[in-house]
């Protein structure tokens, strides 16, 4: 027991200290990796666990975003409060959303999702919101204070802000999964009607999938919101939905930790590949994302997993 | 006497040593060798055009480079991608800024993503100059001293076409279509102040379209049934040669105005095809590329022979060129100009005094100038009118404040 | 109203450009049950490709035939080296292969071929019709998007080769069992979709100028256009082309604005998705448990 806890100890210990041993900025980057895991959480959640394709996602980002963003510029509530409300919206809309979703399967959820997420920027700078998002000029915020005089610089702070809140939201979804919910929504994945054969109500479980997924993706946004301190239409294109996509899917979709390997995908491997080539970065993007789908369709996680097997069975007597 | 001629000694290397030292001053990302510029600009995604710019630009510092440098140093540019997302945009300055320890930010691309660092350059006192953008908003010296755009504003310009229609159409119907980003809206906004009272008479339908858009046939359409018979486009270059090409398709004849950034004769109105553009008005600050009557022009020539030399695979009927020809050159003047006292403060100061200077691809006249209390480098444009083949004036020189 | 009239031809007109590609996208459908998210980039590179072809000189119905062809083989190509090997994977890795191709082709379009946007001549006269409601191009192209149709429809129909098709879309085992030769029948079937998302980018570009961004917007309108005529059937995804851009138009100018034309899209789709999953022409398909 001890020694399961062990290495999940030690990674909690890595974290807590990298915001000391970081400068700044990599800091903010690490935090930026953050916001992404807790938004691919949501997609893996209805993605991987769930078996609904969303190339959407994006919106629900986007939703929390400028729910964290609004209230903070206009209703002036502090930022720690918005992330609730960017929840509690996220959530509610995402089950809406998950009504009509239920009776669009497999590729025309995601043909639904695709226009979801190509629509997102129009809708933000449509004319008749503009006083409250700021239109296409979008809205500037104010970098989040170090509160009781703690001993850290804003960076480090906003670090260990989302820290806790990321930590908090991966063990309510582990707990959800471990639990019935989990099995029923794996269960209608993998073979709906069994599931609806044996009592699992399939619509409520999907619509609950939607919901609790784009919940997390929507604190996800505002989390970020609150780290990049600005929120314009231009940074939630169509593009964004499908870098989620792309993070989910690296990662590995049916785990957890897939989605922290996924944020760390899509926080860093644009950078290598603008190395690679200045003209078509996306296009070295794609390559990685052809390649690792082919050889490798479990993802990171699933390689972590393969690599713990065969180490963890050959400690075994 | 050998201890006066000692004192006299050590007093004058004394005051040579301070005189020196007082001389080289070093803020991060300058020293003898080397001046770091940073720069994020839309290598990918929908505006990627915009990266030929950069391109051009880091082609003028490799050129600067060869013939011995700024003072003797090498300029080290660094350009990062982002896909004109704020939030990457935000990320790269950081990274330039922490990391990379650039001296300046240059010519970065953009409004929102602009916007999404302006606070953050100011606070950490970063010379953030020459931005690629035409919003009102970067020509503040009280609130956001550090920030200084390079190129004409979009409302001023819009102005003009306002008071050029007021002078010669006075009952002019107007029908106006326009981009549906802060670009678009600008130019609106900047329009209507224009025609003041009369704006809401005058104006009888606006139409806007998406830059994703395939065509904007139903907005032209509209426009037209509204009885408009002066069409103004605040539009970029693809809406504007589908806007020439339908216009004339459908046999209406308005009196076009167009946004100067969309009236290019080899990017937009070859395309569509010449002579569906003769008769465009718009205004201009720089040599048309593919204006023949530059031909034979000194300026004209050296910039081709460095396009041919530093980026020969490049398309030469794109505007952004020529922007990012005369763009770097300022740059450069900005940074001779500041000698050997290379600290963000003087860097500023040097950008916000510069005094009538002519830029050899802008069109004579068109000087470019700032002062501490006025960062608006481009001052005056040019109405100009296609006819076919090139573009005649139209008229003076219009002061566009 | 007297901009009614222009503004259903020009809704008719855009509405033929969904079609044709909303074509492309059921020819990929029908012979391999997946929605391909990177026809509108597949048939923006082979364009440029035709482009450059006319660029160097070839006459115009030369290069289209070359283009088609080169069209074809990369369809095929596709297929054989990538979407083969997905077989047996879960739908969610095929979405994530062509969006990957997506962003692939649209930035090796942008790295080949350059930004500035072109012109791409059309082989219909230039002379407008109709008092200058439609171009005669339109009008060409529109009946080239029928023409596509027709052979389509009767290749699917009545061809024995296009009955294999679809017993290989339908039941791959089965249809190996009874002499199929189910590779090429997935092979061809992708290249034929290549060739008219080829055809349909040539019809295209003439009206809407050839760059990188041509098919970007384009592509959501045809999924609108597919869904709403039914995925599997050919006649019922040109019909929801025209439709789609109707609706679109007056929606947008009379109704909500154009500011809002792709919540339209969207609404549209789910809303057919919801009320009617088969689309208009599609048949309802019942699923042996």
């Amino acid at each position: 027991m001890q020694r399961r806890l062990f290495p999940a100890v030690f990674l909690v210990a890595i974290a807590c200290a990298l915001p000391f041993a970081l400068p700044s900025y990599a800091v903010f980057e690490a935090t930026l990796v953050i916001t992404y895991a807790v938004a691919l959480l949501g997609l893996n959640l209805l993605t991987g666990f769930n078996g609904q394709i969303s190339l959407g996602h994006g919106a629900f980002f986007a939703l929390g975003a400028y729910t964290a963003a609004v209230l903070m510029e206009h209703a002036g509530w502090p930022y720690w409060a918005t992330l609730p409300a960017a929840a509690l919206l996220g959530g509610s809309l995402g089950w809406l959303f998950g009504r009509p979703a239920l009776k669009l399967d497999g590729v025309y959820l995601a043909l639904a999702t695709f226009a979801l997420g190509v629509a997102t920027p129009q809708l933000l700078k449509y004319k008749g919101l503009e006083t409250w998002t700021g239109g296409s000029q979008g809205l500037v915020l104010m970098k989040p204070e170090v509160p009781f005089g703690l001993p850290l610089d804003a960076d480090q702070w906003l670090y260990f802000f989302c820290l806790a809140v990321a930590a908090a939201l991966f063990a309510a979804v582990h707990n959800l999964l471990r639990g019935s919910v989990g099995l029923n929504v794996v269960a209608v994945r993998d073979h709906p009607i069994a599931a609806a054969a044996m009592g699992v109500d399939n619509a409520r479980i999907k619509t609950l999938a939607f919901g609790v997924s784009a919940l997390c993706t929507s604190v996800g946004g505002a989390l970020s919101a609150i780290v990049v301190q600005f929120v314009a239409p231009d940074s939630f294109s169509i593009f964004l939905s499908i870098t989620l996509l792309v993070g989910a899917v690296v990662g590995g979709l049916s785990s957890l930790q897939g989605a922290v390997y996924g944020a760390l995908f899509i926080q860093f491997v644009p950078r290598v590949a603008e190395q690679v080539s200045k003209s078509a970065p996306w296009a070295v993007y794609g390559a990685i994302l052809i390649v690792l789908v082919l050889l490798w369709p479990t993802g990171a996680a699933g390689g972590v997993r393969h690599l713990k097997l065969r180490f963890l069975a050959r400690s075994k007597p | 006497m050998k201890k006066l001629a000692l004192g006299l000694a050590a007093a004058v290397l004394a005051l040579a040593c301070g005189s020196a030292a007082a001389q080289k001053k070093y803020d991060p990302g300058a020293s003898d060798t080397e001046i770091r510029i940073g720069q994020t600009m839309a290598y990918s995604g929908a505006a990627s055009i915009y990266g030929e710019v950069g391109k051009t630009q880091a082609a003028y510092f490799r050129m600067v480079n060869d013939q011995g440098g700024v003072n003797g140093r090498k300029l080290n540019f660094i350009s990062l991608d982002d896909g004109y997302s704020p939030p990457k945009t935000v990320e790269g300055v950081r990274r330039l800024v922490e990391q990379e320890q650039v001296l300046l930010l240059y010519g970065m691309f953009g409004t929102a993503t602009n916007s999404a660092v302006h606070r953050y350059v100011n606070a950490k006192k970063i010379p953030h100059l020459l931005l690629l953008t035409g919003a009102s908003k970067w020509n503040d010296p009280q609130r956001n001293p550090w920030s200084m755009s390079f190129y004409p504003d979009y409302a001023s310009e819009a102005r003009v076409y306002a008071r050029h229609i007021l002078e010669h159409k006075p009952n002019a119907k107007i029908g106006i279509l326009y981009q549906n980003d802060d670009y678009g809206r600008d130019y609106l906004r900047g329009f209507k102040e224009g025609l003041g009272a009369r704006a809401k008479s005058m104006i009888v339908a606006e139409a806007s379209y998406e830059v994703s858009d395939p065509t904007v046939d139903s907005q032209i359409v509209q426009l037209r049934g509204a009885g408009a018979d002066v069409l103004v486009s605040f539009s970029t270059a693809k809406a504007a040669i589908q806007t020439l090409r339908r216009v004339h398709d459908t046999g209406w004849k308005p009196t076009h105005y167009l946004a100067q950034g969309a009236a290019l004769i080899g990017a937009v109105f070859n395309p569509a095809g010449p002579e569906k553009a003769i008769g465009v008005i718009s205004t201009a600050y720089s040599k048309d590329p593919n204006d023949t009557q530059w031909e034979n022009d000194a300026a004209f020539r050296e910039w081709l022979a460095f396009m041919k030399k530093y980026r020969p695979e490049a398309d030469l009927r794109l505007g952004s060129h020529v922007y990012a020809y005369s763009s770097a050159r300022l740059m450069v003047d900005i940074l001779r100009a500041s000698g050997d006292n290379l600290t963000r403060e003087n860097v500023l100061r040097q950008a916000a005094s510069i005094k009538a200077v002519q830029l050899p691809m802008f069109l004579p006249g068109v000087v470019v100038s700032s002062s501490p209390d006025d960062y608006r480098l481009i001052k005056s444009l040019q109405p100009v009118v296609f006819d076919g083949k090139r573009w005649n004036r139209l008229g003076e020189f219009v002061s566009i404040f | 109203m007297n901009t009614l009239l222009p503004q259903l031809a020009a809704g008719l007109a855009t509405g033929g450009i969904y079609a044709s590609l909303a074509l492309a996208l059921v020819m990929v459908y029908r012979s391999t049950h997946h929605v391909n998210f990177a026809q509108g980039e597949m048939a923006m590179f082979c364009t440029f490709i035709a482009s450059l072809l006319i660029e160097a000189g070839w006459p115009y119905w030369a290069a289209f035939a070359a283009t088609v062809a080169i069209a074809f083989a990369l369809g095929a190509a596709i297929e054989a080296v990538l979407i083969r090997r997905l077989r047996h994977a879960p739908v969610l890795s095929t979405v994530v292969v062509f969006v990957a191709l997506l962003v692939i082709l649209h930035s090796i379009s942008g790295w080949l071929f350059g930004y500035a946007i072109r012109s791409f001549p059309s082989p219909f006269p230039e002379a407008g019709t109709g008092g200058g409601l439609v171009s005669a191009h339109q009008l060409g192209a529109v009946g080239m998007t029928l023409a596509m149709l027709l052979v389509v429809y009767l290749f699917f129909r009545h061809s024995p080769l296009g009955l294999q098709m679809r017993a290989t879309a339908e039941n791959p085992v089965s249809s190996r069992l009874v002499g199929v030769r189910v590779d090429r029948m997935l092979a061809l079937g992708w290249g034929l979709a290549g060739a008219i998302g080829a055809v349909a980018g040539m019809m295209i570009a003439p009206v809407v100028f050839l760059d990188v961004h041509m098919m970007s917007g384009v592509l959501v309108y045809a999924f609108a256009a597919a869904v709403l005529g039914g995925i599997g059937s050919a006649p019922g995804a040109v019909i929801g082309g025209f439709i789609v851009g109707v609706l679109e138009n007056l929606v947008g100018t009379y109704v909500v604005g154009a500011e809002l034309k792709l919540t339209v899209a969207l609404v549209l789709i789910i809303a057919v998705l919801v009320a009617r999953p088969n689309g208009l022409f599609g048949k309802a398909v019942v699923v042996r448990v």
